[in-house]
């Protein structure tokens, strides 16, 4: 008998006995337990501005600022869960983390699968990001509010606390130009890196499935990416084959104008030989995001592809036509031969 | 047997095997390459998955590509052969030549007069002006698709001749091309051979070699007069093909003209 199987075994007697006691337990909690603690209740311990940890940290609760927060209708237990049935007071120095997902669904879930998630659930990094470490603690706000950690233009210094040798190369690329309205930054890491769904750069499934953030503002740059040699294969899932870091590089993202940029004329045979390793100056005079439409961008591939159009639609029109006139004449012709034949019997017999 | 029964050879076996490897490879080219050409559409996804992944399907690609340039590089030795060795001037003129002569034009205008009631049916000899615009339309294919299939295939080497900006033309010329090729030959070379009523289901010239003699004085009455009177008809004269004969025809070319009809309806739906 396999391990696992012991195991699996083990664990299906562990959940059909533990399964339903929970349910017991809070019925017998709801019976017996006193009402969850009311938050002048916590904040008279919390509330004192002194109180601390038997290690000296500090414990101290600002009730203004939780009140002034995005969650200043709440009550204490509605994130410290935990504590709601708690019977112990003053209760023990570790409790269980606050429970976000509870009310953010969606975003627990996309976070437990993000390189963050698996850091702290599968691998018991400690340093890892939680929910707190980027969305503060009992100050948060909504993205949308400037005081909070993750408004636009407060984002990046959140992630580069951790992130920190990626913020000087991120502060020379283009992105971190301001555009738009509010003046923030072109584009900034949850942009690219999505707020939640946060994995690894060097996984396939993330190199592929970045192509289509770097869409979602580069609209035209995609489409024409899509329509060429290299797009095709990575939309069908090839690994081995340049999406838009390869070429333009990540977080240093510079336009080709910038003489230090990776698809600046000069350094484009040096860009390409990263995957061609014979790629010459005549070589590099292929247009990746070539566009068919474009006679401006692509005058050679524009008028390839008018003529392609026209010959297509002249062989279908003719044989188009040659065909539908054909088909009755030659339904007639089976026809008249059928008779002859079934005539040339009766006369036969 | 009486005479009208009696059966002809049209096609030798080696014509029928280098038809076999044709719609092989071309299949084979057709089913490898829409993933790409159509990479946007969810089905193309499902087949490159069903291939084994767009990286084998590349590879298969370019098996199939080796196969059909190797048939097609055979035949123009042949030409050449038959043409400089046997000094067979047949093969650039006349009835048994595919190239195409002022009778095919004359016989194209005739045909579509008879389409509409307007004129007798034109007398056809060994090759029509229908089946040479097919052979021209694969020669003038496989230059096209072939040789910027070649150029893609591997663009550093060339990249010693030619400036990159070729490739960008060679990727519009080598899928619009193919999408010439497959929809000419799954709809029109399918009309045209198999499914026009007096053919329907399927016409197994390709797959036997033999023609009957009723259908031979039908459809191409010049040829059957022009053999009686130089008295080549009894030299083309065969036993009927075997049964296995007929039957493998009709699996494997139903096979073919079934998964042209299915990449068919994957073009449309692709295109539209």
């Amino acid at each position: 008998m396999s391990a696992r199987f012991v195991l699996a075994v083990g664990a299906l007697l562990v959940c059909l006995v533990a399964g339903p006691a929970p349910a017991v337990a809070q019925t017998a909690a709801a019976a017996q337990t006193p009402a969850a603690p009311a938050d002048d209740d916590c904040l008279a311990c919390h509330g004192d501005s002194s109180a601390t940890r038997a290690n000296g940290s500090s414990v101290a609760v600002a009730a203004d600022v939780i009140a002034k927060s995005v969650h200043g209708p709440l009550t204490c237990v509605s994130c410290h869960a935990g504590l709601a049935k708690t019977t112990e007071w003053p209760h023990p120095e570790t409790v269980e983390a606050a429970a976000c997902s509870t009310c953010h669904g969606q975003e627990g879930r996309n976070y437990d699968d993000s390189v963050h998630g698996r850091a702290v659930a599968k691998s018991g990094l400690a340093v890892a990001p939680r929910c707190s470490t980027c969305h503060g603690t009992h100050s948060i706000q909504r993205p949308s509010n400037p005081a909070s950690s993750v408004h636009r233009a407060s984002i990046v210094g959140t992630c580069t606390k951790c992130h920190e040798g990626i913020a000087p190369l991120y502060a020379k690329s283009v992105h971190a130009q301001p555009l738009g309205p509010d003046k923030s930054a072109a584009a900034v890491c949850s942009d690219c890196h999505t707020a939640h769904r946060i994995q690894r750069g060097d996984t396939d499934a993330w190199r592929l499935s970045v192509i289509d953030e770097c869409g979602t503002c580069h609209l035209q740059r995609i489409s024409s990416y899509r329509d060429n040699f290299h797009g095709q294969k990575t939309t069908l899932g090839s690994t081995r084959t340049a999406t838009c870091s390869s070429c333009h590089d990540h977080h240093v993202i510079l336009p080709a104008s910038d003489p230090a940029s990776t698809v600046a004329p000069q350094n484009l045979v040096a860009t390409c030989r990263s995957c061609h390793p014979q790629a010459s100056a005549a070589f590099v005079k292929y247009d990746p995001h070539a566009d068919k439409h474009d006679r401006a961008r692509s005058a050679p591939v524009y008028w390839t592809y008018r003529s392609m159009q026209v010959l297509l639609l002249g062989v279908f029109a003719f044989f188009g036509a040659h065909t539908l006139l054909w088909f009755p004449r030659s339904y007639r012709a089976r026809r008249e031969r059928r008779s002859a034949a079934a005539a040339k019997e009766d006369r036969s017999s | 047997m009486t005479p009208g029964d009696r059966h002809f050879v049209r096609f030798k076996p080696y014509q029928r095997a280098m038809h076999l490897v044709l719609f092989t490879s071309f299949l084979g080219l057709a089913a490898t390459g829409l993933p790409l050409m159509f990479s946007h559409r969810p089905w193309a996804g499902t087949l490159a998955r069903g291939l084994g992944g767009i990286q084998a399907a590349g590879v298969l690609h370019r098996i199939f590509a080796v196969m059909l340039l190797t048939l097609f590089a055979g035949h123009v030795a042949e030409l050449a052969w038959r043409l400089v060795r046997r000094r067979e001037h047949g093969v650039l003129w006349g009835p048994s030549s595919m190239v195409p002569q002022p009778h095919d034009a004359a016989q194209m205008w005739q045909h579509i007069l008879w389409f509409v009631g307007k004129a007798e049916r034109p007398h056809f000899d060994r090759y029509t002006y229908w089946e040479k615009f097919d052979y021209w339309a694969v020669v003038w294919g496989m230059v096209i698709i072939g040789g910027s299939g070649l150029l893609l295939w591997f663009p550093e080497f060339f990249a010693a001749v030619f400036p990159g900006w070729i490739y960008n033309v060679a990727l519009i010329l080598h899928g619009e091309e193919a999408l010439l090729a497959t929809g000419f030959i799954f709809t029109i070379h399918f009309f045209n051979s198999h499914f026009r009523p007096e053919k329907f289901p399927m016409d197994m010239v390709m797959f036997t070699g033999q023609v009957t003699e009723q259908e031979l004085r039908r459809e191409r009455p010049a040829e059957y007069e022009r053999m009686s009177r130089d008295g080549t008809l009894d030299t083309r004269a065969s036993p009927p093909a075997p049964g296995w004969l007929s039957l493998a025809g009709r699996v494997v070319g139903g096979a073919a003209v079934a998964l042209g009809l299915v990449l068919l309806v994957l073009i449309l739906v692709g295109t539209l």
